[in-house]
């Protein structure tokens, strides 16, 4: 499903060219559950931005669902995260002005794949029920972190990308957290790619690769 | 489509969130699109005026012959272009005094009246009959029944004693004109078989030549698009729209703070739209119509509020038109679509003008947060660096203009240049009182307080700005009116020389009242005054006629005269010509001109040159019994008496008992400064209010900007709080903060509000009016001023400073809990 094949990016920083990724090749399968696991620095997230389009690689391949990520321009790579990725990040990002009802269902909505009784269900299974009406500002970080999750896995995606979605939690929520979005996963059938920096958390998961300077160790 | 609306619905849930952002935002559209529309709504009511009154007959807008030097011809030249195939209809034009009051008659013939000419057709054909056979009709606006206090139908006269034709009104009339049949008007005016000008239709068939008709006797002119009361009020108009325009940027202002300050609060939200799969085009163009929605619902509440304002301003500026340029608007305000359009349009743009910056930014935000090594400081040093040079180049431009200028609308534009330069200038000279300040500190919480305000000053600079600029205009237009106030009052002193002024209603009873005073031993003197109206180098000018009494030499005031000026002037062969006509004929002392007269041009030197405030037209004094003798129909209605202050008021009830004189038909000298006075101060009137809604738009850009940063600056201060600094004394710390800074501004738009002056005073008053006053510095109206602008920023400031010192602990803890 993904197939990223001899990836590199180089970033600028002051003055000197460093190479983040140097030629990184990775496939998930669909329904995979994979952790991503890498000192600081060692370009995780980087990796996990060129697969949501979200940057733009240097070199090599990404394909998901037999897309080409690089020929595709804003709007398509837009479009790709709208309808096939969900996407889930350390700062929760939620919209601060919507409530957790609309947060969760934002994502599904604007793609037009908004489906109420997996919506129901996903707020059930999150145990959100109690916080629809509440704003972001109002949760707890675990809690604005399962609104993220159901908000990413509201569209169904093919892949789940998170990074370090559980860095910001205490250890007991972020195991909370992420048996929730393992067994939404399993329910959706999608794939999920983590950004991880815990050893104990990545070995959860179906398989675990190591960045290590800029390459699958 | 849904798609969009959803985004939409997201973007608009922060308003929701931010309800006070949102009411600054609309206020601040609202305040520029109310006063902008305003302002327009006035000028158009006028313009629409001139237009009228411009289309009535044969004014500007038709094709005419007229008389070498603008003198009246014989009838026979009408028949003789008639014959030579000239399709062309007479007017006479002159003026009568009905009750006091002066109006322009003109005189018609609605049978050849082109069908091109006005509204004339409808006017002439519909009551023919009535309107050519004796009596015949007066047609007039419905404003003149109103003004003589008379019904339709009515049959007024004249101040010399002539009956008028009953009065009808006719719609399209402008006010202040009263048109009849040319006979009757020819009676009216004492000009037998006389003719002021011809109108031309459209000819078909061959026509001879003009020359081989009437010789070098009568001259084509041109049909003109701009009417002459258009061009005499140019300078008003312009004067309201640079107001307009002032306080449409101080609301834009206003504007861009709070449309920058959402920008920066929705930014997270906007990458957040971005990561869930919003492309960056669909992302900007609902921005934008989220902007436009908002810039119409605004719109339209300014344009309701500018009506309002422009309801009220009305009276006033109808009054100013009428004191100064003699033009009649009506009272009451109407508008067309027009208005409403490009109200709306108006808000539009300037609110996609003032976002164009949040609006790029938007267009360029990359989806991941890139890292922002560039310290605050840097990036506020190299933008005031720039600011700053920009301002220097505006100021240059100023110069030039101020240099090279020789126009209104260059005079115009120095004030403008001037006014952004300085407000371009004003953070980096706030940057520096601010820096020396930080670096004068010694004790923590003393150098917190000055590199706080420092980095608090870009995001306060543009209400600042705001500030800056509607101070030093109130400033400027304060000192040019207090300035002009002086120069009036004690020009007043001198003009209004005589101590009891009379007008009787017609020539019988002025002759009856003169016989009668010359028996009474209280009276001094009997000063005869007369005026006549004629054309002089293509404009209309008054001829002023004085007796030769020391009263005017001992107290008329003059500018510039030649040495015996009022005893040169006993012959009749000189004249005292007003300023304004002097500066726009480029007349001096010793220059010769000839005056246009019934019996034939009357050469005359020029020995004086006097302030004439406030007269549109341009002014010719000569000796009296010399303008009697050249202008032999002027009623000799008027008089001025020179009686001992004591026995005024006897001599007053005397003389209303006698002849039963009413208010208008005599008056003593004290109330003639006094309604003199009124009108004066009337005159300004639209500009005080002007200049206090500007002041206040003002007010808000401050109280805004401070209410928008409030929550912003939590991270700020919450970590002094946390160190034991109380609410209450962060507070406190705020608002001295914010008044130091307004004060430093407020300080800084003294001098720049002189200048401002200097500027309205020497270059534009001269321009648009053609008189220059002296230039007076009022310290207490300044320190009055400085003491609003502190008022009007410490309202500003409390109430985000309450806000602050009533803030829960649990609001600042959050600040530590989550940045985001």
């Amino acid at each position: 499903m993904l197939s990223v094949r001899n990836l590199t990016k180089t970033y600028r920083s002051a003055g000197e060219q460093v190479a983040v990724l140097r030629g990184v090749n990775l496939d998930i399968s669909a329904g995979e559950r994979v952790a991503l696991t890498g000192e600081s620095g060692s370009g995780k997230s980087t990796l996990l931005h060129l697969i949501a389009g979200l940057d733009a690689a240097d070199g090599g391949e990404i394909t998901l669902a037999d897309i080409a990520v690089a020929d595709l321009g804003d709007a398509g790579r837009a479009e790709l995260r709208r309808d096939r990725l969900g996407l889930v990040f350390q700062q929760f990002n939620l919209i601060p002005s919507l409530n957790v009802e609309d947060n969760l269902a934002f994502q599904s909505r604007i793609a037009g794949r908004h489906d109420a009784v997996w919506h129901a269900e996903l707020v059930e299974r999150l145990g959100l029920a109690a916080l629809l009406q509440r704003y972001p500002e109002q949760l707890s970080g675990g809690q604005q972190q399962r609104v993220a999750i159901g908000r990413a896995l509201a569209t169904k995606p093919l892949l789940l990308l998170a990074d370090e979605p559980t860095g910001n939690l205490d250890e007991a929520t972020a195991d909370e957290v992420l048996a929730l979005t393992r067994d939404l996963v399993a329910r959706t059938g999608c794939g999920f790619l983590m950004v991880t920096h815990s050893e104990r958390l990545a070995a959860t998961l179906d398989r675990r690769i190591h960045l290590h300077a800029g390459l699958i160790a | 489509m849904s798609r969009a609306l959803w985004i939409l619905a997201v973007l608009l849930s922060h308003w929701r969130r931010h309800p006070m952002q949102l009411a600054t935002l609309l206020i601040g559209l609202i305040s520029a699109t109310a006063l902008w529309s305003g302002v327009q709504a006035l000028n158009a009511q006028a313009r629409s005026s001139y237009d009228r009154a411009a289309a009535t007959f044969g004014g500007a807008r038709t094709a005419m012959l007229v008389g070498r030097d603008d003198a009246a011809f014989p009838q026979a030249l009408f028949v003789e272009l008639r014959r030579a195939g000239w399709n062309v209809s007479p007017v006479l034009e002159g003026r009568i005094q009905i009750g006091g009051r002066a109006f322009r008659l003109l005189g018609i013939e609605p049978v050849t009246l082109p069908g091109e000419v006005g509204d004339a057709p409808t006017v002439g054909r519909s009551g023919l009959q009535s309107f050519v056979t004796p009596p015949g009709e007066m047609l007039v606006a419905r404003e003149v029944l109103t003004d003589l206090n008379l019904p339709e139908g009515a049959r007024p006269s004249t101040s010399s004693g002539t009956l008028l034709p009953p009065l009808r009104v006719q719609s399209q009339m402008a006010p202040g004109v009263l048109v009849v049949d040319i006979g009757i008007a020819q009676q009216l005016l004492n000009m037998p078989d006389q003719m002021s000008r011809l109108l031309i239709g459209k000819t078909k068939g061959p026509r001879a030549a003009l020359e081989a008709v009437a010789g070098d006797r009568l001259l084509l002119v041109e049909p003109d698009a701009e009417s002459d009361l258009e061009r005499l009020t140019d300078s008003f108009h312009l004067n309201l729209t640079a107001f307009g325009l002032l306080s449409f940027v101080v609301g834009l202002f206003i504007v861009n703070s709070a449309i920058g300050l959402a920008f920066e609060q929705r930014r997270p939200m906007l990458r957040t739209l971005r990561a869930c799969g919003v492309s960056a085009r669909m992302l900007n163009a609902v921005l934008v119509i989220e902007l436009v929605a908002l810039a119409l619902i605004a719109g339209v509440m300014g344009l309701v509020c500018g009506y309002f304002i422009a309801a009220s301003l009305l009276p006033d500026v109808a009054a100013s038109l009428r004191g100064l340029y003699g033009a009649q608007i009506p009272g009451q305000l109407t508008l067309r679509s027009e208005w409403w359009i490009a109200g709306l349009a108006i808000s539009v743009l300037g609110a996609l003008a003032a976002a164009a910056a949040s609006l790029l930014k938007a267009a360029r935000l990359p989806v991941l947060v890139a890292a922002q090594p560039q310290a605050w400081q840097q990036a506020q040093q190299r933008w005031l660096i720039l600011q700053s040079a920009v301002a220097l180049a505006v100021f240059a431009t100023a110069g030039f203009l101020l240099w090279y200028g020789d126009s209104l609308l260059s005079g115009f534009a120095v004030l403008a240049a001037l006014l952004l330069a300085a407000a371009l200038m004003l953070p980096a000279i706030l940057e520096r009182v601010l820096s020396l300040g930080q670096r004068s500190a010694r004790r923590p919480l003393a150098v917190w307080f000055w590199a706080d305000s420092r980095q608090q000053l870009s995001g306060l600079s543009l209400a600042l700005m705001a500030l800056l600029l509607a101070l030093a205009v109130n400033v400027g237009v304060g000192t040019m009116v207090e300035s002009f106030s002086r120069t009036f009052v004690g020009w007043l002193d001198g003009r209004l020389a005589a101590d009891v002024y009379v007008s009787a209603k017609d020539d019988a009873q002025a002759t009856a009242i003169r016989a009668w005073l010359r028996a009474r031993p209280e009276v001094e003197a009997i000063l005869p005054g007369g005026r006549a109206d004629a054309q002089f180098r293509g404009a209309p000018i008054e001829v002023l006629g004085l007796p030769d009494h020391a009263t005017y030499s001992e107290h008329w005031p003059l500018l510039e005269s030649s040495g015996n000026a009022w005893v040169r002037l006993r012959p009749g062969d000189t004249a005292l010509i007003s300023e304004q006509l002097a500066r726009r004929l480029k007349l001096g002392l010793g220059d010769r001109i000839e005056v246009p007269a019934p019996g034939g041009n009357w050469p005359l030197e020029i020995v004086g040159i006097y302030a004439d405030y406030g007269n549109p037209k341009g002014q010719i004094t000569v000796n009296y019994a010399a303008l009697t003798r050249r202008f032999p129909g002027i009623p000799a209605t008027r008089f001025g008496l020179r009686v001992a202050p004591p026995e005024i008021p006897a001599l007053l009830s005397a003389m209303r008992e006698k002849f039963g004189l009413g208010d208008r038909s005599l008056a003593d000298q004290a109330t003639m400064k006094a309604e003199s006075k009124r009108i004066f101060s009337r005159t300004f009137a639209v500009t005080a209010a002007l200049n206090t809604f500007t002041l206040g738009v003002a007010g808000i850009a401050l109280l805004t900007s401070l209410l928008t940063l409030s929550n912003s600056r939590l991270p700020q201060l919450a970590p002094l709080w946390a160190i034991g600094i109380t609410r209450r004394r962060l507070a406190a710390i705020e608002l001295v903060k914010t008044m130091s800074v307004a004060l430093i501004t407020a300080l800084l738009a003294l001098p720049l509000g002189l200048l401002v002056a200097w500027c309205l005073i020497a270059v534009v008053n001269v321009k648009a009016f053609g008189w220059r006053l002296p230039f007076h510095v009022f310290p207490l109206q300044l320190l009055e001023l400085l003491g609003v602008a502190m008022a009007a920023s410490l309202l500003a400031a409390l109430l985000p400073v309450l806000k602050l010192a009533r803030m829960q602990p649990a609001s600042l803890i959050k600040i530590f809990a989550d940045e985001r």
